[in-house]
């Protein structure tokens, strides 16, 4: 059954050419304001330029580091324990290598520790979360969220250490420990925030204008949790550097010789306080690393915060 | 024999909130709709007037399948819309859409105008292209074409009610249900939103459902009138004999309840009954006639027995002991 | 018009806010006076800056965003926005008190109504802090009553949630009555409620405030209410005030353009069809109209409209308007500012 309905003819000067230059606009403007919101608090922009620092150091550092082949198996004994110099900028570890070299290359494994386990965990925690929380006090909550409560309930260094007894203790194995008990913290997160806007009219107005399951999900709910998640993710990366260093430090990641922040604080830890530069500088490194996350992960959460009128 | 494009028979919504007591624990049910029948004539504006409690929204969310019914059902074009429980037909849906009474809740903050209106349109009109549609949809509600790559916190709030609107024709419906479509707004914006809803349904061959506790408004846009309290419909009437002739005690007190801003409305106002008491939670729904707690004609019989639907003059009903046949009384 | 000085003055007053992209100038000016013993209507729609001004007053608006480049706020003579902290705190609450349009809002979930009822007693009497708890229990009771709650015992150890709307505000109201202030600024008392509830409401404010001649300023978009409950009223639109009168004076002759768009969009009771309201938005305080801000939207609009912006003209002994229309009379600006 067709209606006829008198419209203006809004005449061939809106084309679709028209169309897409407003939306090129409007995404324009949208950026502005968001730049806006972020920069108000001039610590955010720190974080950013930290992180952005950081993560070209890591990616260029056969580029950047002074003395890359001292990631390798090396020794020299002759410049062994050397303090900071113009030459070595954060002195030689005992055996000759120079830290600020090793430092370098320790980001690629903190950032790409970071990486890797929130590109595992994020999907796997989000869809989790959001599928629980759609189906709120059905079974599929259930199952879901009681999964999570154990994963959850168990301490996450006895699962590494356990996990570590069975299999051979390395950077990829540590990650995989941390990726299994991290997912759930997501999962919750989504979870809370889907089970309270499942009941908005939006997602009514979806409903009955008969949107399928995975539109309102993916569409209609999760673009509205985009800013706890972001920022949310921004502190984790801090947070899985850490613990990453805090296993490396045990002995349980990045083995040596490889370069890993952590395991270089523990075997520096040894030569305190003569040598000093051997753990702190390292552990200098996890701190403006992490701390570039958390600034940055503000700022994000300013970004993506509501606007007043 | 014209039974009506939307006919609700009898329905019934009780929520099921907890439960009373340790060792009893009796249910708690919240009776958001408690034994409603009405009908609305294709074309017409049926006007739904209540306050809180009284389930006129619950009704709004029932019919466009957001819930199922405990008792009864509601017929579209004689078609059992929960005949398979909350699953619902393309078709059906296409037919029923809603414009919620929040604009700022209704649409989704993170999608723009443009993908909000393609939603309906993707599924109920995929052979259409989507972008000169939404445009049509825009045109049609008045908003500029500029519009479409905007998100809805950009817009009035006006404005995003327009949106709603154009959401709800996306479909080409029969019915529209406007659940408080301009209680968020204010009055100046309110008069074009009306004219314009007023002009469509007249160029669109449409019918309303138009729920809305301002009476004042309701007057000038239903052509009939149901009023409700905690759950039951107490009056129906065509709208100017609504106005001038309020039957039930409940009527005759919101009436006189509303403030108005002229003499000869104040004329109207005047067969009063003053506003007492508190609306009672429709988990306690008082006995008998649920009204009789506030009632200034309450007699013995209202604390004990709900009243039936009684003619008092044609088209004009009224739920209420005062004119029920007299061997009831005394 | 009281011959007294007024309880509250403002005079040209501008608040600006401070956001993305420049400044939003909200109030652009405004002059505002409540005499003792007066209820005042304040009357304005969405975003006209009547929640601003009030807030102006009680200086509770976010000061980060909003800057306040002139103007003066006299309560009994001082500028209360050169007040020292304390004197503040005690003009509040005890001379100016004030009732929000949400009471579920305004009332703290967490704690019973006699817990929140405690800091404002104790704040307000003279005795302050030295009264037992005992003392402010039964000084609470009173402001319960006198609102007509009853069972005021049990009320006070009920939790906002176990309450109605109503009640709540009612509440509300006897927690700012009880002090007995001055001045109570009412902001859209019962907007949030049912009609039936809030006639019952605005019956009891009207009652209470005969009762203790406390001066009021209601604020609202509704007319009905201004009409019912005011003996003179402001219109304003965009930041500025645009008319001033007694109350029946401003309903059987709205003057400025503006009222008379609003009066024209009120639906009646009496039918007649909904009127089309006023073309056009409320302009962005950004970049505000020059001259008059209605002008853009004025079915009379004239050349002088886009230039200047017009001061308030004396039409008559209570009822003025700042509209160009009525250049013909005398110009009541100085009346206003005070200049008494």
């Amino acid at each position: 059954m067709t209606q006829q309905v008198k419209v203006q003819e809004f005449g061939l000067s809106i084309t679709r050419q028209a169309v897409l230059e407003m939306q090129r606009r409007n995404r324009r403007e949208n950026l502005g304001r968001a730049w806006y919101k972020f920069s108000r608090n001039p610590l955010s922009i720190v974080g950013a330029a930290t992180v952005s620092i950081v993560t070209l150091l890591a990616i260029f550092a056969p580029l950047v580091a002074p003395y890359p082949e001292h990631v390798k198996p090396f020794t020299d004994f002759a410049n062994a324990s050397l303090p900071p110099s113009l030459a070595h900028l954060f002195g030689t570890d005992e055996i000759g290598r120079d830290i600020l070299s090793r430092v370098i290359f320790g980001f690629r494994e903190a950032l790409g520790m970071g990486v890797v386990v929130l590109a595992l965990v994020v999907p796997v925690g989000v869809l989790m979360g959001l599928v629980a929380g759609y189906f709120h006090g059905t079974w599929i909550d259930t199952v879901i969220m009681r999964l999570t409560d154990i994963f959850l309930a168990v301490p996450p260094l006895v699962l590494a250490l356990a996990i570590a007894s069975v299999l051979e203790p390395n950077l990829f194995n540590s990650m995989m420990a941390v990726s299994l008990m991290w997912w759930p913290w997501y999962a919750r997160l989504v979870y809370g925030l889907t089970s309270a806007l499942r009941n908005e009219f939006f997602v009514a107005s979806a409903q009955t204008s008969g949107a399928g399951t995975r539109h309102i999900l993916f569409r209609e709910l999760l673009p509205n949790m985009i800013s706890p998640i972001f920022t949310k993710m921004s502190l984790d990366m801090g947070w899985v550097i850490i613990i990453g260093s805090m296993l490396s430090y045990v002995g349980l990641g990045v083995q040596p010789p490889k370069p890993g922040l952590g395991t270089m604080v523990a075997s520096g830890a040894k030569f305190l306080p003569d040598l000093w530069w051997i753990s702190v500088f390292p552990g200098l490194a996890i701190v403006v690393v992490v701390l570039g996350f958390n600034l940055l992960g503000d700022g994000l959460r300013d970004l993506f915060a509501a606007e007043e009128v | 024999m014209n039974n009506g494009i939307l006919r609700v028979e009898g329905l019934k919504k009780h929520f099921l909130i907890g439960h009373r007591g340790v060792v009893k624990r009796e249910p708690v049910t919240v009776k958001a709709v408690d034994g409603v029948f009405f009908s609305v004539q294709k074309g017409e504006t049926f006007g739904l007037v209540g306050e809180s409690g009284s389930g006129k929204s619950t009704i709004a969310y029932i019919a466009v399948g957001m819930y199922q019914p405990s008792e009864g059902t509601i017929y579209f074009r004689d078609r059992d819309l929960f005949a398979d429980g909350l699953k619902r037909s393309r078709e059906l849906r296409k037919e029923l859409q809603i414009v919620f009474q929040d604009p700022g809740s209704s649409l989704n903050p993170r999608r723009t105008v443009r993908q909000i209106l393609e939603l309906p349109l993707s599924i109920h009109r995929p052979e259409e292209d989507p972008l000169q549609e939404a445009m049509r949809l825009l045109e049609m509600v008045e908003l500029p074409i500029e519009y479409l790559h905007k998100y809805p916190q950009m817009l009035s709030g006006g404005e995003k009610q327009m949106v709603a609107v154009a959401r709800a024709l996306a479909t080409n419906p029969s019915l529209i249900i406007l659940d408080e479509p301009t209680s968020a707004l204010d009055v100046s914006v309110q008069g074009k939103i009306i004219n314009l809803l007023i002009r469509l349904q007249r160029e669109l061959n449409l019918t309303y459902l138009f729920i809305t506790h301002d009476l004042s408004l309701m007057r000038n846009v239903a052509t009939r009138v149901a009023i409700m309290y905690l759950g039951k419909v107490c009056e129906v009437a065509e709208a100017s004999e609504f106005f001038q002739n309020p039957q039930h005690p409940y009527t005759q007190m919101l009436l006189s309840s509303i403030p108005v801003v002229s003499d000869e409305e104040d004329a109207i106002k005047s067969k009063k009954i003053v506003s007492t008491g508190e609306i009672p939670s429709p988990v306690n729904v008082p006995s008998g006639c649920s009204f009789h707690t506030r009632c200034p004609h309450v007699m013995d019989v209202c604390r004990r027995i709900d009243p039936v639907m009684v003619e008092t003059s044609r088209g004009h009903i009224a739920r209420c002991h005062l004119f029920e046949q007299p061997p009831e009384r005394k | 018009m009281a011959a007294s000085a007024p309880l509250l003055d403002i005079l040209d007053l501008a608040v600006h806010f401070r956001v993305y992209g420049g400044v939003l100038k909200v109030l652009d000016g405004v002059n505002f006076r409540v005499n003792t013993g007066e209820k005042v209507g304040l009357v304005g729609e969405t975003g006209c800056g009547k929640t601003t001004t009030m807030k102006a007053i009680l200086r509770i608006l976010p000061v980060p965003p909003a800057v306040i480049p002139h103007g003066e706020i006299r309560f009994k003579g001082e500028d209360i926005l050169k007040m020292k902290p304390d004197r503040l705190r005690k003009v509040r609450g005890r001379g100016i008190s004030m009732i929000f349009q949400d009471p579920t809002a305004a009332l703290n979930p967490v704690f019973t109504v006699g817990q929140q009822m405690e800091p404002v007693i104790q704040h307000t009497s003279p005795e302050g802090r030295r009264l037992s708890r005992r003392q402010v229990h039964d000084r609470a009771i009173t402001p319960l009553q006198e609102v007509g709650l009853p069972d005021a015992e049990r009320l006070l150890r009920s939790y906002p949630i176990q309450l109605s709307g109503g009640m709540r505000q009612r509440v509300c109201i006897g927690m700012a009555l009880s002090t007995n202030p001055e001045l109570l600024i009412a902001d859209e008392p019962g907007t949030s409620l049912d009609v039936t509830i809030q006639d019952q409401v605005l019956r009891l404010l009207h009652d209470l405030v005969q009762k203790k001649q406390t001066s009021v300023i209601l604020i609202t978009h509704t007319l009905g209410v201004v009409r019912e409950m005011t003996d003179r009223v402001y219109v304003m639109y965009a930041g500025n005030m645009v008319e001033l009168a007694a109350t029946h004076k401003l309903f059987s002759n709205p003057l400025h353009p503006y009222s008379q768009g609003l009066m024209k969009a009120v639906p009646r009771l009496t039918g007649g069809g909904v009127a089309e309201g006023i073309p056009g938005r409320i302009p962005t305080y950004q970049s505000p109209p020059t001259g008059c801000r209605f002008h853009p939207r004025c079915p009379h609009v004239m050349e002088i409209c886009r230039e200047l912006k017009p001061p308030f003209f004396k039409v008559d002994a209570d009822h003025e308007v700042a509209c160009f229309l009525y250049e013909g009379h005398g110009s009541a600006r100085t009346a206003e500012a005070g200049a008494q």
